[in-house]
Order: structure tokens, then sequence, then C-alpha cells
């Protein structure tokens, strides 16, 4: 007797678990479902681009007017187009040379200032994570506040340097005062103080010089935080519209983050292929950097 | 090591920034101070009278409540949102999809997806923006707030569960309040990510857009085409003042 009670009780514990466990992987499949359908519906303007720019005149024509024309109604999307077109890339790419001066600014741009915000803000970072001086907290506050002034705040004092430098209308006038910007620095930093202090003790004992730790310690051991850095300066410099648009008065030199928003609808098709050009690169970085955006949202998030 | 070389590495680690720094934003930001009380032709003093002008000036006025209201609304609800998201999300294994997912919009130039924010957003007005800036930024707050959850020593929940705590309480008693910290740095990057609503505001409705979504950047922009110097520089330094007053604030009562 006793020993199918205990048997009967076993099962009972056993069926138990089961459940309750068969529950907790329901409930989280059906919250992950919840989640990713969410996000499927965050990433759906990707969609709508891709897919305009493979439309032709007339299928964006019928999508687009209640909208455009009458300013009333909604718009109606196919997710297949009727009648898919290449003419738009054709047009983008053989017709229109002026894009691609547009892109290579943009290019240009974005490479010298993560350049040089890298050679400014790499030791800048190594020298808050390193040493202990009266001080440095001071200093440490006023580059974080810096790095929360908005740009309508050092737009006009940016506009005085500028112009005493006669750097206004080149594309020293973006690149200059966004590699002094401060916000790397914190996500260098966030890398750097990742490395346990012990080793550069021990570096130092070695008698390795204070150099030498910075290239092979701290470089070496930060790697992390630096591209974190990268990852997060170039999408947010592929998209810089403020400054290009208060500093460069020649539309030559203009980045192609300024020149997408003047095409008008009527070339929607265009802006379409257009805007999918500039979305390349800036998938391209995200989806080989996404680890270390995340940690550079992180490091971010660590101050003080 | 000696103080004296730890100061002398310090320096020259630090200096070219800190003179890039001193170059392009602090020297020239006193230079705008001094020009916030001088009269822009004659460059004579004028004492308080720029000052006097834009806060009487109407532009500003609708530009300071509109970009306080947009602040107002849509911080408090990314930080909420986006921390209720996170405390699932946090319970659940393999979110990288998800993640990916929600970071995504971080990837999109504004000038790319304008097109389509014009086909939604004809009407250009306020909730648009609200929703477009949590568009942006709901992956980047989600991944914040889950490496502030992350960092809560687990044996505090252990803890709280021997204690007979349930969920619920264990969620009020003792991890919000580990996540006090997180606020601010949430806070404040909510803030720093803000500010760049202008884009999608100017770039969906150009230099003079609807009523309600005209910001403090247009006002900024406005005057500065239209060379208004002296005004430029009160406002500048009056905006800084503000923010570095709410810094301060903010940064001592979350530090308690």
């Amino acid at each position: 007797m006793a020993e199918i009670y205990l048997n009967s009780r076993g099962l009972k514990l056993k069926l138990r678990r089961f459940l309750r466990k068969f529950f907790y992987t329901a409930s989280e499949a059906v919250t992950k479902l919840i989640f990713i359908a969410v996000g499927i519906v965050i990433c759906a303007p990707v969609f709508l681009v891709v897919t305009g720019s493979v439309m032709g005149k007339g299928d964006l024509y019928e999508c687009l007017a209640p909208v455009f024309e009458h300013g009333t109604g909604f718009v109606s999307w196919k997710l297949i187009p009727q009648y898919p077109t290449v003419e738009n890339y054709i047009r983008l790419l053989f017709y229109s040379p002026e894009f691609f001066v547009l892109f290579w600014n943009s290019v240009k741009i974005v490479g010298l200032i993560l350049l040089g915000q890298m050679v400014v803000g790499i030791p800048a970072a190594w020298a808050f994570a390193t040493y202990t001086v009266r001080g440095k907290n001071v200093l440490f506050t006023i580059y974080v506040v810096l790095m929360l002034l908005p740009f309508q705040v050092t737009m006009l004092s940016s506009y005085l340097t500028l112009d005493r430098l006669s750097l206004l209308d080149t594309h020293w006038a973006i690149i200059f005062p966004a590699v002094f910007n401060t916000f790397p620095i914190f996500v260098i930093y966030g890398g750097f103080r990742a490395i346990p202090k012990s080793l550069i003790e021990a570096a130092r004992i070695d008698g390795a010089g204070e150099i030498s730790i910075f290239f092979m310690v701290g470089i070496g051991l930060g790697k992390g935080g630096i591209l974190s850095a990268l990852v997060l300066g170039f999408l947010e410099y592929w998209n810089m519209i403020e400054q290009p648009f208060a500093f460069l008065e020649n539309k030559t030199l203009w980045p192609l983050s300024l020149y997408l928003p003047e095409i008008s609808w009527t070339q929607a098709g265009f802006a379409f292929a257009a805007s999918v050009v500039m979305l390349i690169p800036a998938v391209f970085v995200f989806v080989m950097g996404q680890d270390y955006l995340e940690q550079g949202i992180i490091y971010s998030g660590l101050k003080g | 090591m000696k103080r004296f070389r730890e100061l002398a590495y310090f320096i020259a680690f630090i200096g070219v920034s800190f003179m890039g720094v001193l170059i392009f934003v602090l020297i020239p930001f006193a230079d705008v101070v001094r020009r916030s009380f001088l009269t822009v032709m004659s460059g004579e003093f004028a004492g308080l009278n720029n000052y006097k002008t834009v806060i009487h000036n109407q532009a500003f006025r609708l530009a300071v409540k509109n970009t306080l209201h947009f602040m107002g609304v849509g911080i408090p609800l990314l930080v909420i949102i986006s921390l209720a998201a996170a405390l699932v999300l946090s319970k659940i294994q393999d979110i990288h999809v998800i993640k990916s997912l929600y970071l995504f919009p971080m990837a999109m130039p504004t000038a790319t997806v304008v097109i389509v924010w014009r086909m939604f957003f004809y009407k250009q007005n306020f909730e648009s923006l609200v929703i477009s800036y949590l568009w942006k930024n709901t992956g980047y707050t989600i991944v914040l707030w889950l490496a502030g959850i992350a960092a809560i020593p687990n044996e505090l929940i252990e803890a709280s569960k021997v204690d007979g705590a349930n969920k619920f309480q264990c969620l009020i008693f003792v991890k919000l309040p580990c996540l006090k910290g997180s606020v601010y740095t949430i806070v404040i990057l909510s803030f720093l990510n803000s500010m760049k609503i202008y884009r999608e505001a100017y770039l969906v409705g150009g230099s003079y857009p609807g009523k309600d979504i005209y910001l403090l950047q247009h006002t900024f922009n406005n005057w500065y085409v239209n060379l208004e110097f002296d005004k430029m520089a009160a406002a500048s330094v009056l905006v800084a003042v503000v923010l570095f007053v709410f810094i301060l604030l903010f940064q001592y009562y979350s530090q308690q």
C-alpha cells in the first residue's frame, strides 16, 4: 500500500513539475512572439523603402497620390509591387553624377570625424581611466556637461570660431567641432575601466613605460570600447543634419543626409532608391557591429 | 607613481582633447556670453536688453513651450515603456533577435525614413514627433535598462524570495530600488537624444512647421539665417544655464 501511495505522490509531483515547465515555456514563447511581432512593425519602414525603390512611376503614383495630392486619405501599399522595375536604380547609378559626389562627401566627412575622434578621444579616455589627479572629477563633470549641450547652444559659438578660422563652407567646419565632441570619450572610457588596475600595476613593475602600457594594455584590452565608439559614431554622423545645414552653403559639399529630403515626392521612386543606397552602409555597420553597439550603449550609461 | 609624474602623463594624454575643447567650445562660448550683453551692430553695452527681448519674443516662447512639452511627454513615456519591456525581457532567454529588431531604427538615417514619415505624418502634429522619438530610442533605452537589471545582485532577489516575497513585492521593494542609479543616466541620455528630434521636425515640416512642432532649434536657425546674433547669444546662455541647473539638481536628488 505504502509503496503505491508513494509512487502516485511521486507521479503527481512529476506531473506538476512537467505542467509548470510546460506553462513556463509556453508563456515565454508567447511573450517572445509578441515582442517579435512589435519588432517587425518597428522595422516596417525598411520594407516600405525597399519595395518603393523597385516600383515604377504608375505604381507609386497610385499609392502616394491620396496623401500628397489631397492631403487626406491613407497610403495604400503593396508589399510586392505589381511591376517591379530597376529603373530607379539605373537613373540613380548612371544618370545622377551629383549623387556620387554627395555620397563621397558623406564618406569623407564621417571617416575623418571618426579618425579624429579616435586620435583625440582614446588618449583622453585613457587619462581619465588610469591617472588619479586632483581636479580630475571637475574636468570630468565639465566633459559630461559639454556632451549634453545641444547644438542650439553651441551653434553661435561654433559659427564665430569657424568664421575666425575661415573654415566656413568647407568640410572642416563640420569635422572639427565633431572631433572634439566628448561623447565618444565616455564610451571608450567604459572599455578602459573594465581593464583590471592590477594589470597596469604589473606592467609598471615589469618596467614598461607609460606610453607602451597605453598601447599594449590600453588599446590591446580596451578594443571593445573603441570599436563601440566607432559604431555609435558612424550611425550618428552618417545621419548629420543640423551642422551641415548651418555651416555649408555650397550644395556640392553637402552630405547625403541633407540631399535626400530635397527630392520632391513626384520623384518618389528615385528618392526611395537613393535611400536604399544610403541605408546600405548603415545596415552593414549595424549588422557587423551589433554586439559593439550594445556594449557601447551600456558604456555610455556607465558614467562617474 | 609620483604625483608630479602622474600629473604630467595625465596632461600629456588629455592635452589635445582639452585644447580642442578650449578652442572650439569653451572660449567661443565665453565670447557668446560677452556678446549676449552687447548690441549686435555697434557692440555697445546693452545690459540685459537682449535677454528681455528674447524672453518676450513670441517665437522663442512658443519654441520653449513646445520643446518642454515634447520632453515632458516623450521622456517619461520612453523611460517607462522601455523599463516595462526590459523587465519582461530580462526573464527570457535568447533575446538577441528581439534586441536587433528594436535597435534597428538607430541604423536608419533620418533622411531615409523621412519619406515614410511624410506618408504617415502628413498632419505633422505633436503626436507624430513623440512616436518617432519612441520609435528611434526604445531599443537603446531597453539595452540600458537590461544592463541595470543584470547588475542587481542575485542574492538580494533570492533572499527576498526566502523571506516570502511574491513576484510583485520583489519587483517593487527589491528590483526598482536597485535600479534607482540607472534612472539618472537613462533620463540624461534620453534627454540627449530628445534634442535630436529636431531632425524629424525639420525634415518633415521645413523651417516653419506646424505650430505644434516648432522647436527651439527652429528659432535658433531662423535667427541664424537673419543674422540676429544678439538674440542667439542671449538665448544660448539662457538654455545653457537652465540645462546646467537642471543637471546639477537632478544629479543631487538622484544621489540622495
